[in-house]
């Protein structure tokens, strides 16, 4: 049995757990301290509480100094006091000092209205800076897909966290001491330079607007109002099951009608979906998946295994970053995004009767990364990329907000043809275990030549950070290994090099929960039951639709027909097949 | 050390190496070998014998003569009179201030009289790279006792009932420290050395590596015997190259007579010492951030619990004792706790190891007994303020201690009694100041300190400092109000309240200890503009006495922004608003026209 602790808080009698801190215990009798550099993602076990920010501090009776309550434990017989004079005045001048050092734009900042420094300054009456002084200032480093401006950092240093223990990019680390201490990839080099993914797992978790996205709605407007672009949107799975809490819904409420109904009103030509060309990627993927795996049962020395999914980008930048010498494991199959792109573009503006150039295609994505890997040079033609741009769901609830629409009023519509239908596979694709699910579906058939019934592979789902199940397809085993977050992606890809892996495939999602957990997803604000909610809300989705395999998907059959030939054909290998480069060498310091 | 007849010692110090003692070696070395005397006559370079004001420092045993401020040229001449025809060298001895009075035996001498040398025992007594002198002089017997004929728990009871407490600045009970690191068990424990010493012009812990390296690795071994711990790492800054050479010196000779390695003097107990080199950050002296630097991470503390004890470096159970608390254990074990406890006071037992420095006559480094008066330090061993000006204060722990002033004197000084006075003891820095100090300027140069090795990790400490020192510059520029000063407090007290290490909980104490006890000077700093010590330039003003003034012109001649009018045999006027207060005028006036207001 646990051992108990008995304390006093606030004159209250507490008894909690031994190893329980004071934070835990005063919330147990509501009593909310206020914290900011403190991170608790528990459902994934992300647990961030460097006690470097001293707002939680309390009093603890008979200690000399005041005690952050994020990281001290509960002992026996303490008496604890959380808002006695001593307490607040520490705590509203620590907080002044921060804002000392923070530049006073919020009326123009990203973050503003999202920004926990600025609503705990709110919450601690901070009314008057008594201590004015030097601020810092940093050169704003713009990437492809984050922008940092450390004159606004204030060094809660949860990003790092997720940088390097949770990610284990290590790209972002606390350089140089004291007041010039900042947050920074070494040596102080832009993030373009360093070994950065551009996962925004940073930017997810950044309590003020030190950390955003590249913002791409300007160049948005001004397409949209270009009488000679045509401009269609494909939206990714987790932005229908996120994009709600921008306008006050619950978490995991799905808004996808009234989501294309926003669009359409912003005045896209085309309305279309994301999860039809993650139907596409399953008819690639799977049939290299079946490829390989048949060439390996026949005794083939060469072939690969496992093989590893490569549909997100912050993935494919770290393998290439990190694991350069794997790069011919992953499948070749280009993302979703990048395989809508040259459909698109190949495909649909013929059947429209446009040219390529006249084409803007946009894309709604839950992720930053995807805003580099559309700038990929693999991935444009004479300098035109497949996808020109794509915009975070932040970034859309925004623009639907300058729009005067209230997404909660809106009617549902439906996606445009042809590129708008997909099946249950394509929109499982937005959480952790969703792709693998959806490729096993459409392989179990094609492979076995049977009729799957029951189409809820339940062993696959889950939020543990690393999961494994093996799957019968009717008498042959195949093992599937699942990692959301890189660090655990790390640790599958460490047993392959060491030869340790008994996976035939592994599905990988840079982000902790899958794409529902995106850096560019509405902030959760370190409450992890949300992303489970999201993820619920792809699942229920899923099980709403009439057709849940990916080859069943009648545009994709029709598009093989009219188009591409068969899976893994000469033209799909040219359209919808990638290759990687081994990124090591590439950083720079200057 | 039988076979000579004579030894003659110098200081082979950081300090008196920077004064040539090299040099002087050399020269002795040849003025005897040109006499003949090789094989009469050992020159010995030892540690620091502790009164750098007068180095460098040669001593002739075996009559104990004192030799001061000696330069090379004075070699042949010591040879010739003093070991030849047996006559002192009237020149360099030792002149008491006082009296006038010439002294030889530094026994005599007001600077040693009070002292008791426990942890510098060895220092300026024995040639720290030879491991036999420091066998001779007991070196390596506590040792051999612990491992032949005490447990680990005896001699933890030993350094309890002694008394002995952290030299490092927290004063904590080694005794109880080694016991929790004793009683966690694991697989591999540390016994770490703390030689990261930082505070601006503290050298005590240098010169006991320098001096008595031995002493070090003997306590870490007897430290590792007690916790079950085979690996030591003393952790130094990479600045005391000095001391990393002796180190690495005795380290080998250790190894080399099987004092350390596996089964030292038989006992089957295994024990082994490496070294870390630090890059010179203040805050890696706190434990946390110490193993953190150790680790290879970056050197910033973490919240304690978990304490080293429990979970250090590599994760694992680990000891840190600082320099001069080693230097004490193999005394203590020798000369047992009862010995050891009878010196110092109630609570703070032994001696302590003081760095003076500042406005005093005799800058060096002392050892006295706990409960010594600051006054005694001050005027006996010290010798009094410098120029016969008046004492003003003196600064305790280094830059995060506290000034004391005329009313604490008489204080005996213990870990206790300078917490309650408002300063600490720190690592045992103590700086003098006199009448000609500005106390604001004083807390503004230690907060300046203290932003420029702050980690940057908490709020309080990384913005806090800044904007201190920021209210402290405004002061001294005369645009400080009297609001500030409430400021200056509040923050203060939040900053030491707040702050995650021992860094900024004790980086106000030379703000606060200053408010306490100069208030008026911070007032006269923001009600009348005035700095009275005249330290700072903001507040003062050149002025040409007109009465004086004959109008020889040589001030605007020298004046380099030719802000003094006048026309000659008429008295000049300084225009103070170009006047950039360099005093070139009032130094050229031969008329002692021009003073500062």
């Amino acid at each position: 049995m646990e051992k108990m602790i008995k304390l006093t808080i606030d004159k209250k009698q507490v008894e909690v757990p031994q190893g329980t801190t004071i934070l835990e215990a005063a919330k147990g009798i509501g009593v909310d301290i206020p914290t900011l550099c403190y991170m608790h993602l528990g459902d994934m076990g992300i647990e961030h509480k460097p006690g470097g920010c001293r707002i939680c501090v309390v009093e603890v009776e008979g200690r000399r100094n005041l005690a952050p309550s994020c990281n001290s434990k509960c002992e026996q017989g303490m008496v604890i006091h959380t808002h006695n004079m001593r307490v607040l005045n520490a705590r509203k001048t620590v907080m002044e000092l921060m804002l000392s050092d923070h530049p006073f734009d919020c009326l123009v900042c990203a973050k503003s209205g999202n920004c926990d420094l600025q609503s705990t300054a709110q919450q601690l009456g901070v009314r008057e800076l008594h201590y004015k002084g030097e601020q810092s200032t940093y050169k704003v480093d713009y990437s492809p897909s984050i922008i940092r401006d450390m004159d606004k950092c204030i060094m809660c240093r949860r990003c790092e966290t997720m940088c390097n223990d949770v990610q284990t990019v290590g790209a972002l680390s606390a350089v140089n001491r004291g007041f010039q201490s900042v947050v920074a990839p070494a040596f102080e080099m832009d993030l373009e330079k360093s070994t950065c993914t551009y996962c925004g797992q940073c930017v997810a978790v950044c309590p003020t607007g030190a950390l955003t996205e590249k913002d791409h709605t300007n160049q948005l407007i001004r397409d949209l109002a270009d009488p000679k672009k045509t401009v269609v949107v494909q939206t990714a799975p987790a932005v229908r099951a996120a994009l709600g809490e921008e306008f006050g819904m619950e978490p995991g409420t799905l808004v996808t009608g009234k989501m294309v109904s926003a669009l359409r009103q912003l005045g896209f030509n085309s309305v279309f979906d994301t999860d039809f060309a993650a139907d596409l990627t399953i008819m690639e993927e799977g049939t290299e998946l079946l490829d390989r795996l048949k060439r390996h049962l026949d005794g083939d020395k060469d072939v690969k295994l496992p093989i590893l999914t490569s549909c997100c980008p912050g993935w494919v930048n770290f393998f290439e970053h990190h694991f350069p010498e794997m790069k011919d494991i992953p499948s070749t199959a280009r993302s979703p995004q990048q395989m809508f792109g040259p459909i698109a573009k190949n495909y649909l503006a013929k059947e429209m009767g446009i040219k390529r150039e006249d084409m803007i295609v946009v894309s709604i994505m839950p992720c930053l990364a995807k805003k580099y890997e559309c700038q990929r040079d693999e991935f444009k033609v004479d300098g035109d990329p497949d996808v020109n741009y794509s915009i975070s769901t932040r970034e859309l609830a925004n623009l639907i907000k300058q729009a005067n629409m209230d997404l909660k009023t809106l009617p549902d519509e439906e996606f445009d043809n042809p590129l708008g239908e997909s099946t249950g596979a394509g929109v499982i694709f937005g959480a952790t275990g969703g792709v693998i699910e959806a490729a096993a579906r459409t392989a179990y058939e094609v492979y076995t030549g049977k009729t799957l019934e029951n189409v809820n592979f339940e062993a696959l789902r889950g939020m543990e950070g690393i999961r494994s199940a093996t799957v019968d397809f009717d008498g042959l085993d195949v093992n599937i290994g699942i990692a959301h977050g890189l660090g655990n992606a790390r640790k599958l890809l460490e047993d392959i090099r060491d030869g340790k892996s008994q996976y035939h495939a592994i599905e990988i999602m840079a982000c902790p929960g899958g794409c529902i957990g995106g850096g560019g997803q509405p902030l959760h604000h370190g409450d992890s039951s949300i992303l489970k909610k999201r993820a619920a809300a792809l699942y229920r989705e899923d099980e709403g639709k009439a057709i849940r395999k990916s080859h069943e998907n009648p545009y994709i059959i029709k598009l093989y027909e009219e188009f591409l030939g068969k899976p893994c054909g000469e033209l799909s290998h040219k359209l919808l097949h990638t290759h990687y480069f081994d990124k090591s060498k590439d950083i720079e310091i200057e | 050390m039988e076979k000579y007849k004579m030894h003659i010692l110098i200081c082979g110090g950081t300090g008196c190496r920077a004064s040539a003692s090299e040099a002087i070696q050399n020269n002795l070395q040849d003025a005897i070998k040109a006499k003949g005397l090789e094989d009469e006559v050992q020159v010995v370079m030892t540690g620091c014998f502790g009164f750098c004001e007068k180095g460098p420092i040669v001593k002739i045993l075996p009559d104990n003569t004192f030799y001061v401020e000696v330069k090379p040229e004075d070699a042949e001449e010591l040879i010739e009179e003093h070991i030849i025809k047996g006559r002192k060298v009237m020149r360099l001895l030792y002149v008491d201030p006082e009296n006038k009075e010439t002294i030889s035996d530094s026994k005599h001498m007001g600077f040693y009289k009070k002292q008791i040398r426990i942890a510098l025992r060895n220092c300026g007594f024995i040639n720290p790279e030879n491991v036999d002198e420091y066998i001779a002089r007991d070196g390596y017997a506590a040792l051999g006792k612990c491992l032949a004929e005490m447990t680990p728990q005896t001699v933890i009871d030993e350094i309890k009932e002694s008394g002995l407490r952290g030299r490092g600045g927290g004063g904590f009970p080694t005794g109880l420290k080694w016991e929790f690191a004793a009683k966690n068990e694991a697989d591999q424990k540390y016994v770490v050395c703390n030689a990261d010493e930082g505070d601006p012009g503290a050298f005590m812990d240098r010169s006991i590596l320098e001096g008595d390296p031995h002493s070090v690795l003997e306590a870490m071994a007897i430290c590792g015997y007690t916790m079950g711990a085979d690996k030591g790492v003393i952790y130094i800054r990479a600045e005391y190259p000095l001391a990393i050479t002796r180190l690495k010196v005795a380290i080998k000779q250790a190894r080399e007579y099987g004092l350390l390695g596996n089964d030292i003097l038989g006992s089957g107990f295994n024990f082994d010492v490496e070294m870390r080199y630090g890059a010179g950050a203040f805050v890696c002296g706190e434990e946390t951030a110490l193993i953190h630097s150790m680790e290879g991470l970056r050197g910033e503390p973490t919240v304690k619990p978990p304490f080293p004890a429990e979970s250090g470096y590599n994760g694992k159970p680990t000891n840190v004792n600082n320099v001069e608390t080693f230097a004490n254990i193999p005394v203590i074990i020798n000369k047992g706790a009862s010995w050891f406890n009878k010196i110092g006071s109630e609570k703070s037992k032994g001696t302590k190891v003081f760095a003076l420095a500042g406005k005093i006559n005799n800058v060096g480094l002392i050892e006295v007994p706990m409960g010594t008066t600051l006054r005694e330090v001050i005027y006996e061993i010290g010798g009094g303020i410098k120029d016969g000006k008046k004492f003003k204060a003196v600064q305790t722990g280094g830059p995060s201690g506290g000034c004391l002033t005329e009313k604490h004197l008489d204080t005996p000084i213990d870990f206790d009694n300078l917490i309650a006075a408002g300063s600490m003891m720190g690592s045992g820095g103590m700086i003098v100041m006199d009448e000609d100090d500005c106390m604001v300027s004083m807390a503004k140069f230690y907060l300046e300190f203290t932003v420029e090795e702050s980690c940057g990790k908490c709020t309080p400490c990384r913005v806090g400092n800044k904007r201190l020192h920021e209210l402290l510059d405004k002061i001294t520029l005369g645009n400080g109000t009297r609001e500030d000063l409430d400021l200056l407090r509040n923050l203060s007290t939040v900053i030491k309240d707040t702050s995650l290490c021992g860094l900024g909980q004790t980086s106000p104490n030379p703000v606060l200890s200053t408010l306490e006890n100069f208030y008026d000077e911070y007032i006269s700093h923001v009600e009348d503009h005035k700095c009275a010590a005249g330290q700072c330039k903001a507040l003062m003003q050149y002025v040409i006495d007109p009465e004086l003034c004959v109008g020889c012109t040589l001030c605007s001649r020298n004046c380099p922004v030719d802000c003094i009018a006048g026309e000659r045999k008429e008295a000049h006027v300084i225009d103070a608003s170009k006047c950039i207060k360099c005093g070139a005028c009032m130094e050229k006036c031969k008329f002692n026209a021009i003073s500062i207001q």
